[in-house]
């Protein structure tokens, strides 16, 4: 009686923590990450220029905004330049500034 | 005085007739021409959807002027347009200090790779037949979100 009262209790709660543990370093250790390359270096643009929508849309996804550095894997230099490259871009209406 | 390098875009609105065009295409350059500049380039794109709505127009009449002169100039220019009617953005972006940035770095990189190929026993310039440059891992997908966003 006292330790089928215990039974379900006892592994459930240990599964659950087991399961939670799997997860966590299955997302870390199990998803194989490229190695990410900044486009404008691979790539020699040296002038990110604003006219240029065809190369900036590449980097504005379908809500807007500017895609983050930790997606594209662009360089902090090459970042700062297409971020200025998209704000004159959007004054222009070549980008949007928000759609949807 | 050392002369500049802006480039001016405006946007018309889309029902300009080609001589409202011509006619403010003339007017820009009256004001250069009056204040000691020069037109080196004049590019009209043409109409284009824009990407956003601004007041109720969908489309643009966009004209490119690549223009050398002084900041004064530019300020006029822009003052000029900020109360001419018919048009409904302008921008003006001084290029000429990017311009030189980048060529330095076109040179340095040139530069460095002849340095390194003479270091490695190689002529200076890329010879035919060498195969690609760089073997990139970089496939060109792209997920933001979980979503592909390569446009």
């Amino acid at each position: 009686m006292a330790f089928g009262g215990r039974k379900p209790s006892g592994p459930g709660g240990r599964g659950k923590s087991a399961a939670a543990g799997d997860k966590q370093g299955g997302q870390r250790r199990g998803l194989f990450r490229r190695r990410k390359v900044c486009k404008f270096c691979a790539d020699r643009i040296d002038d990110i220029n604003y006219k240029d929508v065809k190369l900036l849309s590449g980097f504005v996804p379908e809500r807007g905004k500017v895609l983050p550095r930790r997606i594209s894997g662009t360089c902090a230099k090459h970042q700062r330049a297409l971020r200025v490259a998209i704000l004159r871009a959007r004054q222009l209406a070549l980008l949007p500034y928000a759609s949807d | 005085m050392s002369a500049r390098t802006y480039e001016l875009i405006y946007i018309l609105k889309p029902e300009a007739t080609e001589q409202e065009v011509a006619d403010l295409q003339a007017q820009v350059e009256g004001i250069v021409q009056r204040l000691g500049g020069s037109i080196e380039k004049t590019e009209p794109w043409g109409r284009r959807k824009l990407a956003y709505e601004i007041g109720k127009h969908k489309e643009g009449f966009y004209v490119l002027h690549v223009i050398q002169g002084s900041g004064e100039l530019m300020k006029e220019i822009d003052r000029r347009l900020k109360v001419t009617d018919g048009l409904i953005r302008h921008l003006v972006v001084r290029v000429d200090e990017r311009q030189i940035v980048a060529e330095r770095a076109r040179t340095k990189r040139q530069e460095e790779s002849r340095r390194r190929r003479v270091a490695r026993g190689l002529p200076p310039e890329r010879q035919p037949g060498e195969g690609p440059q760089r073997d990139s891992d970089d496939d060109g997908d792209m997920t933001y979100d979980g979503v592909d966003v390569e446009a």
